[in-house]
């Protein structure tokens, strides 16, 4: 039975694809727990099986076999609707390529988890506001999404995602096509929130931007090779 | 989801393209005004048929007597002297039979004052006027006591009126019909043309003894060339048909291989086939717009399609974000609703116009009926959820990841 405290719990959990030369495994035997206030790395090399594992940790794939939690719920007994709420209340999602939506201003961008959460207008523009201040975008709020810099596109994915209160980020190569200052600044972002409670799933090449978090999970050919604290003299 | 936001998005997608928004809902209302046109155009060439027919009077048959041979010379239908007005009333004692009126005509020079104008004259019962559904425009009809008396007295159309009286009113003034003075006791409220284009206003009716004994004469008293008859239904008429054709034959002491010498018409036949006609053709201009209706539906579909394929990666954001597949179907399905509600009420604008533009260069009738725009609206709606439905249904069930990851 789960631990109360473990936000994420993950007991042998499998993942296979059926392809034309048969089922062909990605995740093998998956054990993990994140507990809630955590700031975990995930890396890996191409093909190590470490998105499919953060699509299924986010809710949008489904495991072949094994056990999922997520804040106490059995996700493998959720139907899509259910996993759509799930998602909506646990989970906010900040993407590589941000993914915001054209002809759309900052705001309603921002506003948008929250009209699928029911949510009336006003209160959602008032939310909206709060958390871009929050990403340090307070002035820009009826600006459209093509006008602003990479970076500032990435604070209003963080925004996004921050803006039904979730317990968990997840976050897929958020720095992936930034430069380096700018990086730096979304990653000083990432801690701040850290900081703030909300716990932190960020997959990413960069060991730079590996050695912001605490901990540091690395896959290998479907399976997990290395659990364990951030050292940021060594080389990880 | 709220609906607000909801329209927000619709609205936000539709003008993202509007030069593609517009060309589809151009197809709906194309085919919108196609519908509203077909129809008001199909159903003004019913009403004036069904006009031209009920000026005739409703379920009637004529009979005829037969023709005679004088000197060598056919005389034609209707003068051997076989008819009689007591046929007439036997007639009228069959079950089913309404009303029968005997018809003796004549052409007659008409004379009041400075004015003259020569017309067709019937002689005939007062029920003649029921008969053809006939209202008085003034006066009243004369009497079954002017029909014993042989009075003359004299119901004319209006034709007669405007040739005859200038601006006095025609009732109870004296008129000569063949020198003979008749008091006016009534005018014909106007029935315009018949159904073969004759003047129906161009008539004067007088008691048929009158026309018998003192305007045309005749060797056989009694015997009329015509009779009408009206049938009490539609459904009765060719039964009824048979059982007066068995009385006269029966009152006539016609052997059973004798040939009639009579015979029974149903006007009814032509005018229902007519009715028919223009039913089958106003039917036929409706199926040739629903055609384009349909048509302006699939341009629907197809770009609601192509609008799902290059928004796919905005679907992967939305469910990421939590939304669900119904939420989905449903803003697709919104925007396909939308566009052809919006092209059918285009549309309807349209093709009222269309109809008022053709009734103005062509002066063919047309009728928009109400129930043809609810009609289109209906349709519209149909149209829209069948056709968007395909297109919002495959957006709701696209794998999150995959549409995340389109390029």
């Amino acid at each position: 039975m789960p631990e109360p405290t473990a936000l994420i719990r993950i007991e042998r959990l499998c993942k296979q694809y059926e392809t034309a030369a048969g089922p062909f495994p990605v995740l093998k035997e998956i054990n993990l727990t994140v507990q809630t206030g955590e700031f975990a790395a995930v890396m890996g090399p191409s093909g190590s099986g470490k998105s499919t594992f953060m699509n299924i940790v986010g809710c949008l794939d489904r495991q072949t076999s094994g056990d999922y939690w997520l804040d106490g719920e059995d996700v493998r007994g959720l139907d899509v609707n259910q996993r759509a709420d799930l998602r909506k209340r646990v989970i906010g999602f900040v993407f590589q390529g941000f993914n915001l939506l054209p002809r759309m201003n900052l705001t309603d961008n921002v506003a948008l988890p929250l009209v699928y959460a029911g949510v009336p207008r006003h209160e959602r523009e008032r939310r909206a506001a709060e958390v871009l201040g929050r990403v340090g975008l307070g002035a820009y709020l009826k600006s459209h999404s093509n006008t602003i810099s990479g970076g500032q596109q990435q604070r209003v994915a963080i925004a996004r995602a921050l803006v039904n209160q979730p317990r968990l980020i997840l976050a897929d190569e958020p720095t992936g096509n930034l430069d380096s200052r700018t990086s730096e600044e979304i990653m000083a972002l990432f801690r701040e929130l850290n900081g703030g409670g909300i716990t932190i799933l960020l997959v990413t090449h960069e060991p730079d931007i590996a050695a912001h978090a605490r901990r540091l999970v690395r896959f290998l050919d479907g399976r997990i090779v290395h659990d364990g604290p951030v050292t940021h003299q060594e080389p990880p | 989801m709220i609906s607000g936001a909801m329209l927000a998005e619709a609205w936000r997608a539709m003008g993202a393209n509007r030069m593609r928004t517009a060309l589809t809902m151009l197809g709906m209302v194309i085919g919108v005004a196609a519908v509203v046109l077909m129809m008001a155009i199909g159903q003004g060439a019913q009403d004036d048929v069904k006009a031209s027919i009920a000026t005739m009077g409703s379920n009637l048959f004529i009979v005829l007597s037969g023709s005679t041979t004088s000197g060598g010379v056919r005389m034609g239908g209707g003068a051997a002297p076989t008819l009689t007005v007591a046929d007439g009333e036997a007639i009228a004692e069959l079950p089913g039979i309404t009303a029968v009126a005997p018809q003796h005509m004549g052409t007659a020079q008409l004379v009041y004052g400075p004015n003259n104008w020569s017309t067709t004259v019937f002689g005939t019962t007062p029920n003649y006027v029921d008969l053809r559904s006939w209202p008085l425009a003034s006066g009243a009809p004369f009497t079954d006591s002017d029909v014993r008396s042989a009075t003359r007295v004299a119901l004319i159309g209006q034709t007669i009126v405007d040739n005859l009286f200038d601006s006095d009113n025609p009732v109870g003034k004296t008129i000569r019909i063949k020198q003979n003075p008749f008091v006016v006791v009534g005018v014909l409220a106007s029935k315009g043309q018949s159904l073969d284009g004759r003047d129906q206003d161009d008539v004067v009716l007088v008691p048929w003894t009158t026309a018998q004994r003192k305007l045309f004469g005749t060797p056989f008293p009694g015997a009329v060339r015509s009779l009408m008859v009206q049938a009490a239904s539609t459904e009765m008429m060719p039964k009824l048909q048979d059982s007066m054709t068995e009385l006269l034959r029966q009152r006539h002491h016609l052997r059973p291989d004798a040939d009639l010498d009579f015979s029974v018409r149903n006007l009814t036949a032509v005018a229902s086939s007519m009715a028919e006609t223009t039913r089958v053709m106003s039917l036929l201009l409706g199926a040739i717009a629903s055609v384009s209706l349909l048509v302006g539906g699939i341009g629907i579909m197809n770009i609601m399609l192509v609008s799902v394929t290059e928004r796919t990666r905005e679907i992967g954001i939305r469910i990421a974000i939590g939304a669900k597949p119904r939420e989905i179907r449903q803003q697709f399905l919104l925007e396909a609703i939308i566009m052809s509600c919006a092209g059918c009420l285009i549309g309807v604008l349209v093709g009222v116009g269309c109809a008022m533009l053709t009734h103005a260069m062509s002066q063919a009738s047309v009728v928009i009926t109400g129930s043809s725009i609810v009609l289109a609206f209906v349709v519209a709606a149909v149209v829209g959820i069948f056709f968007g439905f395909y297109p919002a249904n495959k957006a709701a069930k696209m794998e999150p990841i995959s549409a995340l990851h389109y390029e």
